[in-house]
């Protein structure tokens, strides 16, 4: 049993979580393998946006537990959850507003290339060679989403589309094993909205990155999506392949309702 | 013991004033966001105008408490109007600043009116003292005239709160403003108003206050404003019966500490207490906590 | 408006504005151009000024609102005088006054630590009014210390003198709300301006390395940094300390431009806190440079202003407050954008392409 059990990158079983009573997710469960584009869909207030977040730490499931490549994340912290391999983006943009695009990826380069907080202050030691290449970096990262020629802009500056693409930029910049995408087509016009798809597909590729995206475009969710899993007022409705999901009666009654 | 009871019943009494105080705070926190930090200044203008009244007019005592409170009321709606409000939706900062610029206006104005010498304020409340215990406990008039006012006080802003249309406004405001504008409450009138009952609360409170010590100066409410003010973040700011239960405990701790364990270092045991409160509950006795939502 | 090419040119700047006052100032004092009041206000300058770029660190770089700055200042201080008065003129000044300075920046350092660890979980206005706590603590404690050295060693107490039981050559060093005396006065405006600069490469460097990302990243969106693995205690922290203990340094400062050192509301008490972070607020939040300009027109405005005795401080709140509303009232912060969109149109905006 154990056996199957590891081939799946991310292992999620039967968590739960109730807020004063109110059961938000109930008995989610999800298997996804290396290297695949997964969606999770479902009518407004299913449920999609709390599953990110007990994925990530900012809840912590009452029940079940969460794997990641074999190691168990549940009840872990953000900041735990992310030095294992998660990432993630926001369905309301959380961009650092204030500081550069290019800090912005470099800021999520923390970990990857550090120096001491002395050599911080004195700018002294390792500190001239390591911010080289966290800027080089950065632009490589920020180059894949196009958006190298405002690196030195503020974030705020940029527009909405920019922005979600930057947010992707942020989280592959931490070298995660999974991404998770909330709503990224969000207020993209069809253009945009297909340059997302060839983006995301591009990250899958280049990156050999796993990704689990929420989404309400359902022209981006067949167009990319492998699986799919529906969430309905916190259970599952159905899981499967893209095409028998959408097809299947019950999903089609959540969505337009009785 | 009877020196103990003593100094609790002057512990109680200190306590009301400051949840008197405290109730101003925590109102206009709780509706407006901001931190008023001139409220306690107010106070001090409070004890002027009974002052002028008494000492200088001779107008019967029940009148001048009144005049303080109208006078408290008329200056802490055109506070509101001229410094905060067009600051209405500008960062907290800025605000906070702005509320110190008008603490600093109103400390140098009375300053200059009243001059720098500090005068002699005579008791207004005129309530004969009760002693316990044959003569040991004496409770005076200030004391008795501080409890039952902070009591009926608290009564009444809970019944207006809790009955009144105006009172629900005010609730609704400080849930969500948002939400309160849509539903046709008009904002600008509910903070108003709130300024006013905070504001003629402080008269009152100006009038306990320097009946019990006598001594009024330009800085008479600044220390008494900080440390309210730490009663209501202690009570959990924005809650009307934990401004109460926090006044009460700085006003006890604060006296008992003055007689068991050093008058010099009775401050800094108050403000530690709050520092240890806030860091088991953050956000006060009776705070609400406040979760971001993701 | 780019952020990153500029950020070099801004720095020189900021020390060359240093630099220059430095050159001005001193070279008035040499020649006997400057007033007595100025001469007075050298020293002052360069503490307030010092003050207000490590306050900016807390409040505008990690946006936390702290109003026990002063308290810092205080254990800097006070811990700097005790060890002057330890010493005693048995150590050349110089040498007196460095130590004086790592000893005032480790304990400021140290009581930052322990308060930042509880305080820091706290956001906002709690924040604010914790340290505003701690402040009024500090400033009380060492009303009520008193502090004697004898051959055995050093005495404390919390009574009085006599409690300290001190042998008959025994020196009472903290005399309760008496304060410190006799202290070297071996401060000068050079020191001042050299811990000035000290102070402007530390913030300014911290604040270019991946560690003021982090603190920066965390101001701008606490729930955005945890997810990318940045510890928000950590380096809310971090910044608390570096603060404090450089808030320390101007106590240093303060205490070794003085010949008797007490702690009274006005000079550690809230309202100081306070006045340094108007510093702050009015040279612009996260704006190193113009709080170190607006601490040095607001230190020596109101000491011209003497003429007008009583209505000086009533003109500072006027002005206060008239600052805040023009800055930044919502009405009048959109009417400014209004008008610079009509006179320098589209700055700042990328535009989309085939967007107008």
């Amino acid at each position: 049993m154990s056996n199957t059990n590891e081939r799946y990158l991310l292992d999620v079983e039967k968590i739960s979580i109730a807020f004063g009573g109110l059961k938000a997710v109930d008995d989610f469960s999800i298997k996804i393998k290396k290297n695949e584009l997964y969606g999770l869909i479902g009518p407004n207030g299913a449920g999609k946006t709390t599953v990110f977040n007990l994925l990530t730490g900012v809840y912590h499931p009452d029940t079940g537990y969460i794997k990641l490549d074999g190691e168990d994340l549940t009840g872990k912290k953000t900041i735990e959850i992310n030095n294992a391999g998660i990432a993630r983006t926001f369905q309301n943009i959380r961009l650092f507003s204030n500081l550069s695009v290019a800090d912005n990826v470099k800021a999520a380069l923390h970990h990857k290339y550090s120096y001491s907080l002395l050599e911080g202050i004195l700018h002294l030691g390792k500190y001239g060679k390591v911010e080289k290449e966290t800027e080089e970096r950065a632009y490589e990262l920020l180059k894949v989403f196009e958006l190298d020629q405002y690196a030195e802009y503020k974030a705020s500056q940029l527009p909405y589309g920019k922005q979600r693409k930057l947010e992707i930029a942020r989280a592959l910049a931490t070298d995660p094993k999974l991404l998770l995408l909330d709503e990224p087509a969000a207020g993209m016009n069809p253009q945009e909205t297909k340059e997302l798809m060839d983006t995301i597909r591009f990250v899958r590729d280049n990156f050999d990155m796993t990704i689990l995206l929420i989404e309400h475009d359902m022209k981006l969710v067949s167009g990319i999506c492998e699986r799919l899993t529906v969430l309905n007022f916190g259970h599952m409705l159905c899981e499967g392949e893209t095409k028998t999901v959408l097809n299947n009666p019950e999903v089609i009654k959540a969505y337009l309702g009785d | 013991m009877s020196s103990f009871l003593s100094y609790l019943i002057s512990g109680i009494s200190l306590g009301s004033v400051y949840a008197i105080i405290a109730l101003g705070y925590t109102m206009v926190y709780g509706i407006a966001k901001m931190l008023n930090f001139a409220h306690g200044d107010v106070i001090m203008v409070g004890g002027y105008i009974a002052f002028i009244c008494f000492t200088e007019l001779g107008v019967p005592p029940v009148i001048c408490i009144l005049a303080a409170m109208i006078g408290c009321l008329v200056l802490g709606v055109v506070i509101e109007r001229i410094a905060y409000k067009p600051l209405r939706g500008a960062s907290s900062l800025s605000v906070l600043i702005t509320a110190i610029g008008v603490s600093y206006f109103l400390q140098n104005s009375a300053l200059i009116i009243f001059g720098a010498d500090s005068k002699t304020f005579t008791s207004l409340i005129s309530i004969p003292s009760i002693s316990l215990m044959g003569g040991d406990v004496i409770i005076s008039g200030v004391t008795i005239a501080s409890i039952i006012a902070c009591i009926v006080i608290v009564a009444a802003l809970m019944a207006f709160i809790n009955k009144t249309k105006a009172g629900q406004a005010m609730l609704a405001v400080s849930e969500d403003t948002g939400a309160a504008t849509l539903m046709g409450i008009d904002v600008n009138r509910t903070i108003a108003l709130t300024f006013a009952i905070g504001s003629a609360l402080a008269g009152i409170a100006g009038v306990l206050l320097c009946s019990a010590y006598p001594t009024l100066s330009s800085q008479t409410g600044a220390m008494p404003g900080i440390k309210a003010f730490t009663a209501a973040v202690f009570g959990g700011i924005g809650s009307i019966p934990g401004a109460m239960i926090g006044g009460m405990v700085m006003g006890i701790v604060e006296n008992l500490s003055k007689a068991y364990i050093s008058s010099q270092l009775s401050d800094a045991i108050v403000f530690a207490l709050l520092i240890v409160i806030l860091l088991v509950r953050p956000t006060g006795l009776m705070g609400k906590n406040i979760q971001e939502k993701v | 408006m780019k952020t990153g090419s500029k950020t070099l040119r801004s720095n020189i700047i900021t020390y060359g504005l240093v630099v220059v006052f430095y050159i001005v100032m001193q070279g008035l004092y040499m020649t006997d151009n400057l007033s007595s009041l100025m001469e007075g206000l050298m020293v002052p300058l360069c503490y307030y000024m010092i003050l207000a770029v490590s306050l900016n660190l807390v409040v505008g770089i990690s946006g936390e609102l702290s109003l026990g700055h002063a308290g810092f200042m205080c254990v800097g201080a006070f811990s700097s005088a005790v060890f002057a008065r330890l010493v005693d003129e048995k150590i050349p000044g110089m040498a007196e006054i460095i130590i004086a300075i790592l000893i005032g920046a480790a304990f400021a350092a140290i009581f930052g630590f322990l308060i930042g660890i509880p305080v820091l979980r706290l956001k906002g206005d709690y924040l604010a009014i914790v340290t505003l706590a701690f402040g009024e603590i500090i400033k009380n404690l060492i009303n009520a210390v008193y502090l004697g050295v004898d051959a055995n060693g050093l005495h404390v107490s919390l009574k009085d003198t006599k409690s300290l039981n001190l042998l008959e050559d025994g020196d009472i060093i903290i005399k309760g709300a008496q304060g410190i005396g006799k202290l070297p006065r071996n401060a000068t405006f050079t020191i001042g301006i050299i811990l000035l600069l000290i102070t402007l490469f530390i913030v300014i460097n911290l604040v270019n390395s991946r560690q003021g990302r982090a603190i920066m990243s965390i101001r701008d969106n606490r729930i955005a940094a945890e997810s990318i693995g940045l510890s928000v205690s950590k380096y809310k922290l971090t910044a608390f300390v570096i603060s404090a203990a450089l808030a320390g340094v101007a106590g240093v400062l303060y205490s070794h431009n003085l010949a008797n050192l007490q702690a009274t509301s006005k000079n550690f008490g809230y309202n100081q806190s306070i006045m340094i972070l108007v510093f702050v607020v009015l040279g612009g939040i996260g704006n190193i440079r113009g709080s170190m300009i607006a601490a040095v027109i607001l230190t020596i405005l109101p000491e011209k202003l003497r003429f007008l005795n009583d209505y000086r401080m009533l003109i500072y709140a006027i002005v206060l407050i008239a600052m805040m509303i023009l800055n930044s009232a919502p009405k009048v912060v959109a009417w400014r954008k209004v008008m610079a969109e009509k006179y320098f149109p589209h700055k700042g905006k990328i535009n989309e392409p085939g967007e107008a």
